[in-house]
């Protein structure tokens, strides 16, 4: 901090804009993580000091890359001195200490932000831990900012980002690009935190905001610069696509009190034009690769049925279905079965959709799992049985941590009393 | 939030002098580093406004003139649409790119967005 408010405000969004790319540029420079921190902190110090002086440069990010080179040269040559490598050199030519540091080439910013970006999703570091340091480190966001987007006290995520750096630095992990054989499960663990970042954004799981759009943009974000970096892996465009098409509805998933609209009753002029655009296009780039059957590609696929359909009628539930029954063969779970009950109930009626999800209330994991009640609620409702709903609603209001959808569920329960009143 | 980016003509532009290996180089270098920098939506260019036309409506009758029109530095090359978190950021980014490609002048004006409209309701 400065006593030149502008000056500082300046340089917040500079470290925002810059710090990601600094780091990762230095941490091939000097191999780990800790000094590559420190010297871009030592970058902006020394921006402080000029630019208070002198002003902001017409071209600061080129300042602040020059300047980062620059201290990264004279780390190494100090580093190299005293491991005494170059002790003769250095002493006999005292005057040589003159450095060009155009002579360490700046490599490909590509590998360098991809290398940044492996290493904060490092499979050795808790699921947590990957993504406090990604958005710290990737996304350039503070570590109150991080703390803010995860609802979680500022020490607590201070002391998750130092023991990660302490994983990472006692498992020796440096700089690296994993060997072509690592990568596609390397890959694999960067989108689960991108994922995982934008659904705590996307379903709030605490908190009583239903969305928390802060988090749902660095996902975004994050699933952006990977697009970009591998640019032909179609996975990876897979999980952009559905971020995005997901994203495209968030504006339309709140009602005027905060409550959530689920999808068929949204207003989809609301929708994002732009980035049902981006999504539906990226669809087609999968395909132009020659396709794809990962998990988040087909998600996407469902996703680009919702947004192909102008009006909730005019659905693909078949198609939804048949896109459901791939997923849960390739990568089977709980809540993708109770997603294909759903589909299938819109696609054949709530009698077939109940065959697919009331066998998952004796799955234990789903036991408190609310959205479970939630659409057994739902379709226990629509096939007249009102009690039985009743009953799944308020399950499903007793168990959720979400304040906003516990109130809807009351609310849904107490209509199956009316439903009921008025069948009987 | 959104802002779009739009940069505006130099003569040379207009002459319809292709830009040089070194300038494309640039630009794309640019597009290339602000897609890795995860903002940018959706971006194009245009062409001289040789190629184009406008429409001009005075007290309700309308006109269509061809291009080219006068004033080169008025007519608009292109423009992009990046997601960030402020105008500062947003203008970070420009001028990045006025520098990299040459551009005598940018403009950054923010996207408007669903919620302006319902507060003008």
């Amino acid at each position: 901090m400065t006593d030149h408010p502008e000056l500082d405000q300046r340089l917040a969004t500079l470290w925002r804009v810059e710090s990601p790319r600094l780091i990762a540029r230095l941490m091939r420079l000097v191999g780990d993580l800790d000094t590559a921190e420190e010297l871009a902190q030592d970058v902006f110090v020394a921006a402080i000091e000029k630019w208070r002086q002198d002003g902001v440069p017409d071209n600061p990010a080129a300042w602040l890359n020059t300047t980062a080179r620059f201290l990264a040269v004279d780390r190494i040559r100090r580093r190299d001195t005293r491991r005494g490598k170059y002790h003769l050199v250095a002493a006999s030519q005292p005057q040589a200490v003159e450095h060009d540091p155009d002579e360490i080439v700046d490599g490909d910013l590509a590998e360098d932000l991809l290398g940044l970006i492996f290493m904060a999703c490092h499979p050795i570091l808790s699921p947590d831990a990957r993504s406090a340091l990604t958005l710290k480190l990737v996304c350039g966001l503070s570590t109150d900012d991080v703390a803010r987007a995860f609802l979680t006290p500022a020490p607590t995520i201070a002391q998750r980002i130092v023991r990660a750096k302490r994983t990472l630095a006692a498992a020796k992990v440096r700089f690296e690009l994993p060997p072509e054989s690592e990568r596609p499960a390397r890959l694999d663990a960067v989108r689960e935190v991108i994922y995982l970042v934008f659904n705590e954004g996307h379903s709030a799981t605490s908190g009583d905001q239903w969305i928390r759009g802060d988090l749902c943009a660095e996902a975004l974000r994050l699933g952006r610069m990977l697009a970009a970096l591998t640019p032909s892996d179609t996975e990876t465009l897979g999980l952009l696509a559905l971020i995005e098409l997901q994203a495209s509805r968030l504006r339309a998933r709140t009602g005027p009190d905060g409550e959530p609209v689920l999808l068929l009753d949204q207003d989809r002029t609301r929708w994002d034009r732009l980035l049902i655009q981006r999504g539906l296009a990226n669809i087609d780039r999968i395909e132009r690769l020659g396709g794809t059957v990962g998990p988040y590609a087909l998600q996407a696929a469902i996703a680009a049925c919702h947004a192909r359909a102008t009006v909730a009628e005019d659905t693909d539930w078949e198609r939804i279905t048949a896109l459901y029954d791939g997923l849960a063969r390739i990568s089977p779970s709980p809540v993708v079965e109770l997603n294909r009950g759903v589909a299938t109930a819109q696609a054949f009626g709530p009698a077939a959709g109940l065959e697919v999800v009331l066998p998952l209330l004796d799955v234990p994991g789903m036991r408190d799992y609310h959205l479970l009640y939630a659409v057994a609620g739902d379709l226990l409702c629509r096939s007249g049985a009102h009690e039985q709903a009743r009953e799944h609603f308020l399950r499903a209001a007793a168990i959720t941590r979400n304040g906003v959808e516990r109130r809807t569920m009351q609310g849904r329960a107490a209509e199956c009393v009316a439903g009921h009143a008025l069948s009987t | 939030m959104r802002y779009m980016v739009m940069h505006y003509q130099t003569q040379e532009m207009e002459d319809g002098v292709l830009p040089s290996a070194e300038q494309q180089a640039a630009i794309g270098q640019y597009m290339q580093e602000a897609a890795m920098s995860g903002v940018l939506l959706s971006g194009e260019g245009v062409s001289s406004s040789s190629e184009g036309a406008r429409v001009q409506v005075d007290d309700g009758n309308v006109r269509v003139i061809d291009g080219p029109f006068a004033e080169a530095k008025e007519l608009i090359a292109g423009f992009a649409i990046l997601e960030v978190d402020s105008l500062d950021e947003a203008v970070e980014h420009a001028r990045k790119f006025a520098l990299l490609v040459g551009t005598e002048r940018v403009d950054v004006r923010r996207v408007v967005e669903f919620e302006d409209l319902q507060r003008g309701r």
